[in-house]
């Protein structure tokens, strides 16, 4: 039962959803599932911050190792969670949380944003050292991979144009930029092209499979 | 002052290379630390010296550019904010540029996010962008704020059909029955363009699929550098066109200053941002020089070792 009810509601919803796209009288029903899946979606939100604090609190209790980080992650939440649902303000309660005043909005532009950026710039750095050492002419692939990486490098900044500009205008493919835009729109569209067909055949297979209830690993093992 | 700080930056940055190079020539591996500090101090002397560089459109940039343009005034256009503080920097300068560009033109503005850090970006574009300069703009009649609203691709399948089963109210609680920008909107189908900003799932990817593609909506997307070869695919009949990364959003910021003398003096972070790009793409293009050469001399010495 525990495993024939998630399989039967799989089943019904998945085959719902298919036939609502290709007949107008199921829309209704299709739409009904997406807003339910919207409903859940909701409660994964409770599920995660109850999730969160649990975690970080069995490890502050058996002070396991960087435990402070666990305090601080706690911090954080419960403060941001205070401001937020408190609506609190510089000026004691605003309208809305959205408000430029609110302490939430402070804390998302002064401490989210600046956090965030910051780890996602550090990849310039790694990526500056991963170039360095994969990026080596070791046979004909790799060579055309190289070539490749170094024309896009140059025709995403002004530099390409810069260096290649004065090349005559019936000959404008060669100009760097031309040359990045034309691998996007060449080769890198033909090879994209070709997995996203393939991985629309792997969906349509893998969800043929979960709605006839032949693929059941989504529910976890026998012994759970 | 600013020029000689370009020259000497310039000088050290390539007479450091050139160092390197040397050091690499003689059969040893540069030490990943220096590397870094190479891309550190390309990417601080342009921040500093403001290195700047011109812009022109290229095509794909264009015809979005020239979609908006070409518009009848008073044409819906919906932008979705589906990135995170990660991703600002690179696609946040183009939905400014946007939002700039469409109410210059007198569209309506209607934005909602997919991400839930979306919300906060889009308040930062309505209070440091819209309501500073375009002050005459009123809420509820030439832009409003649906907000977030979790579901991710299960919104847009809603919103296809109806804005009202997902969306009660926008942002502050207001019904949309009584906002005048959704009088003859029912649908995302009603929209005449939608310009999801992002670079994640759901993002525009899932905006071509679930809303652009079935309900026959020009989809402009704007998108983080990585994911704009995924897009590709569906461009020029599923997007009409595409901002990729901190260019695409400098071309659009361009034309923008090139077509409209009102914006000359706005600020355009994404062109400021092209500075540190291309130094930082041209120290890792030396890097990848200097790993070659190292790379062949050594193979060359062990091919002469080996007879």
């Amino acid at each position: 039962m525990k495993r024939t009810i998630p399989v039967i509601i799989v089943s019904v919803v998945g085959t719902v959803l298919v036939l609502s796209v290709f007949f107008p009288p199921v829309q209704t029903m299709g739409e009904d599932f997406s807003l339910f899946f919207d409903i859940i979606a909701v409660f994964a939100f409770f599920l995660g911050g109850g999730n969160l604090v649990r975690i970080h609190l069995v490890k502050i209790y058996r002070k396991r190792p960087d435990w402070g980080f666990s305090v601080v992650t706690l911090v954080g939440f419960f403060v941001t969670l205070l401001v937020g649902l408190g609506k609190l303000s510089v000026t004691g309660v605003t309208a809305s949380v959205t408000a430029p005043d609110s302490f939430l909005q402070t804390i998302f532009v002064n401490i989210i944003t600046p956090l965030s950026s910051t780890m996602y710039a550090l990849l310039a750095f790694y990526v500056a050292s991963a170039s360095y050492r994969a990026f080596r002419a070791k046979n004909r692939e790799a060579t055309i991979l190289l070539i490749a990486a170094f024309i896009i490098l140059l025709g995403r900044t002004p530099l390409g144009m810069k260096l290649t500009g004065w090349i005559p205008e019936w000959l404008s493919i060669l100009q760097i930029p031309n040359l990045a835009v034309w691998i996007m729109n060449a080769p890198n569209l033909a090879g994209q092209r070709a997995i996203l067909i393939g991985v629309g055949l792997g969906v349509v297979a893998m969800s043929l499979r979960l709605i006839l209830g032949m693929d059941r690993t989504y529910l976890g093992s026998d012994n759970d | 002052m600013t020029n000689i700080g370009v020259y000497i930056s310039l000088l050290l940055i390539f007479g450091g290379l050139l160092a390197i190079l040397i050091y690499s020539l003689k059969g040893r591996d540069v030490d990943r630390r220096i590397i870094f500090l190479f891309v550190l101090f390309s990417v601080a002397s342009a921040i500093i010296f403001h290195i700047e560089f011109e812009e022109s459109a290229t095509p794909i940039v264009k015809k979005v550019f020239e979609f908006v343009e070409n518009l009848p005034p008073e044409s819906k256009i919906l932008i979705s904010f589906d990135f995170d503080p990660a991703m600002k920097p690179e696609v946040h300068p183009m939905a400014n540029a946007f939002v700039r560009h469409a109410l210059v033109k007198g569209h309506k503005l209607y934005l909602m996010g997919l991400w839930p850090q979306g919300q906060a970006l889009m308040t930062e574009t309505i209070e440091y962008v819209l309501k500073p300069e375009f002050p005459n703009a009123v809420y509820g009649e030439d832009y409003v704020m649906l907000g977030y609203k979790a579901g991710n691709e299960g919104v847009l399948n809603v919103i296809i059909t109806d804005f009202r089963k997902m969306y009660s109210t926008d942002a502050h609680g207001t019904s949309l029955d009584s906002i005048p920008l959704f009088d003859d909107v029912k649908s995302a189908k009603d929209m005449d363009l939608i310009f999801p900003v992002g670079g994640g799932k759901p993002g525009p990817k899932e905006w071509i699929l679930f809303v652009g593609d079935p309900g026959n909506v020009p989809i402009a997307p704007g998108l983080a550098a990585v994911v704009a070869p995924l897009i590709y695919p569906y461009y020029p009949r599923q997007a009409i066109g595409l901002l990729g990364g901190v260019k695409g959003a400098a071309e659009y910021e361009s034309e923008l200053k090139k077509n409209y003398k009102e914006f000359e003096n706005v600020e355009t972070p994404a062109l400021q941002m092209m500075g540190p790009q291309t130094m930082a793409h041209i120290v890792i293009m030396a890097f990848i020089v200097i790993g070659n050469i190292g790379f062949f001399r050594a193979r060359r010495r062990k091919w002469q070792e080996g007879n």
